[in-house]
């Protein structure tokens, strides 16, 4: 299935690229020590420059999701499942990503789940999976 | 009544305009555009060489994009304006911004008429190509978007698949149903019944609501709005002047344009979004309550969105809306609190902000025909998804 590749920068280079090692890198303030996302050169809750990349369990849960249905394009494999994610690290830490590997009709909101990569050129796309 | 200064009361709607609703049409945007403000003109009662200023949203920020192929510089050229402000951008808050933008200028006294339009001919676009407005299609190559990046990448393709989490996580925390939801698609449809200029007039059933296919869960066609062609345009005047004009003025007693949260669609209240903002800040520059609501004209690109800004305005408990639009006799025009009198988008065409504006005006001021409601005299328009909100407190004079 076709995807829309980023284009890379040096702020969202370690999000996009971190899968390489299998770590999801998410951008941590060192001074108000709290994770943001997305990442970029200020932290956006105390304007600290002191900001960074960490690498995360890689585990949250499932605060929203949608199944799409629509073919928005010949080369777009339906149904998939897009997600909000919150992360374990931090209350309210979310990202939107994929749920992979499993019937697209058994994903339920508060479901568990697990950070993998799937490579496409130069950038790895973190997509979750359920944990049983 | 909190704010200490409330500019946006000294301006006034004084006419508007809007051009035929195509599906497609054979006229040019710059027709369609070149109607919609010769119409508002005449209604005001003013003419080309009373305007002096122009404000749109988003403008041609895009080279002739179907989303908005018209901006300021073409129309002040092709009318052969003169201004003393103009102004548009796609970073404002929602598509109500073009209004917000030349009530400022009024307000500050750069303008006393100024001409606000909206055109978009998505309808034409998509007869050539139906992936047009698809989000991917935003950049050419790599994302290079600021914010879209963190969606297209996992396939997000349209903002239906963000609406679709929020109405997700309302259902989840709400307990709101797909029968409830629907009753936002079936009241706009009997109200565009009503409507000559609705793109969609047939009778809609729950049956045929709950038989039409999935776009993006719970999301279903008829949570879809409808493209069209389409041009609007709206007078904004000086409180003062308008008063010797041809239309009662009706007033901007308040507007919501707060952006309290991140420019985004997931770092933010998910069963909010901003209107949650804009809605609070409204109502702190109004004597106004809720309750002195005539007509709700609220923003139903998803039909989701419409249930959030009934609970952002206040027009209902937060988390009860669902509960609220059930049945649908609350939300008709014989209802406690009509709501989209013109069909919304959803059956009337995606004119993308204005007409919520226009069927607000128009019912205050008695013109809507077969649909028309009980005279009164107070309105709220509410425009825009996720992080885009705004929202204006109409009152007639």
């Amino acid at each position: 299935m076709s995807r829309k590749l980023p284009a890379l920068n040096s702020d969202n280079q370690p999000f996009w690229q971190g899968g390489e090692q299998q770590t999801l890198l998410i951008h941590h303030c060192a001074d108000c020590e709290q994770y943001f996302h997305p990442p970029a050169a200020i932290c956006p809750r105390c304007n600290s420059a002191q900001v960074s990349p960490r690498a995360v369990s890689g585990h949250g849960h499932i605060v929203s999701f949608t199944i799409n249905y629509q073919p928005w394009a010949d080369d777009l494999e339906v149904p998939y499942v897009i997600a909000i994610i919150e992360l374990d690290e931090q209350v309210g830490l979310r990202l939107v990503s994929n749920i992979v590997g499993c019937a697209p009709e058994s994903v339920a909101i508060n479901q568990r789940v697990v950070v993998h990569f799937v490579q496409f050129e130069d950038v790895w796309i973190p997509q979750f999976e359920v944990v049983s | 009544m909190s704010a200490d200064y409330i500019g946006e009361k000294n301006v006034a709607i004084s006419g508007i305009g809007q051009s035929e609703v195509g599906r497609p049409s054979q006229q040019s945007a710059m027709q369609l555009t070149a109607d919609a403000c010769f119409k508002a003109l005449a209604d005001a009662g003013l003419t080309k060489d009373d305007i002096d200023g122009v404000a749109c949203w988003p403008g041609d920020n895009n080279n002739g994009d179907a989303f908005s192929p018209i901006g300021p510089n073409a129309l002040i050229s092709t009318l052969g304006l003169k201004v003393n402000w103009f102004g548009a951008g796609y970073e404002a808050p929602g598509p109500l911004a073009g209004i917000i933008n030349g009530a400022m200028a009024i307000a500050t006294g750069l303008c006393k008429h100024v001409l606000v339009f909206r055109t978009i001919t998505e309808s034409s676009r998509r007869q050539t190509d139906k992936t047009a407005s698809a989000l991917n299609n935003k950049t050419i190559g790599r994302d290079s978007s600021f914010f879209w990046q963190w969606y297209t990448p996992f396939n997000v393709r349209s903002a239906i698949n963000l609406a679709a989490m929020y109405a997700q996580r309302h259902f989840h925390e709400y307990g709101t149903t797909e029968e409830q939801l629907a009753q936002i698609a079936l009241t706009c449809r009997k109200n565009a019944e009503l409507n000559p200029n609705a793109v969609f007039r047939a009778p809609l059933s729950m049956e045929q609501y709950l038989s039409s296919r999935m776009i993006s869960s719970p999301l279903r066609l008829f949570d879809c709005d409808v493209h069209c062609d389409n041009s609007i345009a709206i007078i904004l005047s000086r409180k003062d002047i308008a008063q010797d004009l041809r239309n009662p003025p009706i007033r901007i007693d308040a507007i919501g344009s707060a952006l309290n949260q991140p420019w985004s669609w997931d770092q933010i209240d998910l069963t909010g979004m901003a209107a949650i903002d804009a809605a609070e800040m409204m109502w702190r520059r109004s004597d106004y309550k809720p309750k002195d609501i005539g007509n709700a004209q609220l923003y139903d690109g998803f039909s989701i969105f419409a249930l959030i800004w009934l609970e952002a305005l206040g027009l209902c408990p937060k988390g009860e809306s669902g509960a609220f639009v059930e049945g649908g006799s609350r939300i008709s025009r014989q209802g406690e609190l009509p709501i989209n009198t013109n069909g919304g988008q959803l059956s009337g065409g995606r004119t993308h902000g204005l007409g919520y504006v226009v069927e607000a005006c128009e019912q205050l001021w008695g013109r809507s025909g077969e649909r028309q409601l009980a005279a009164h005299n107070v309105a709220v328009a509410a425009a825009g998804g996720g992080p885009l909100a705004s929202s204006l407190l109409l009152v007639k004079e």
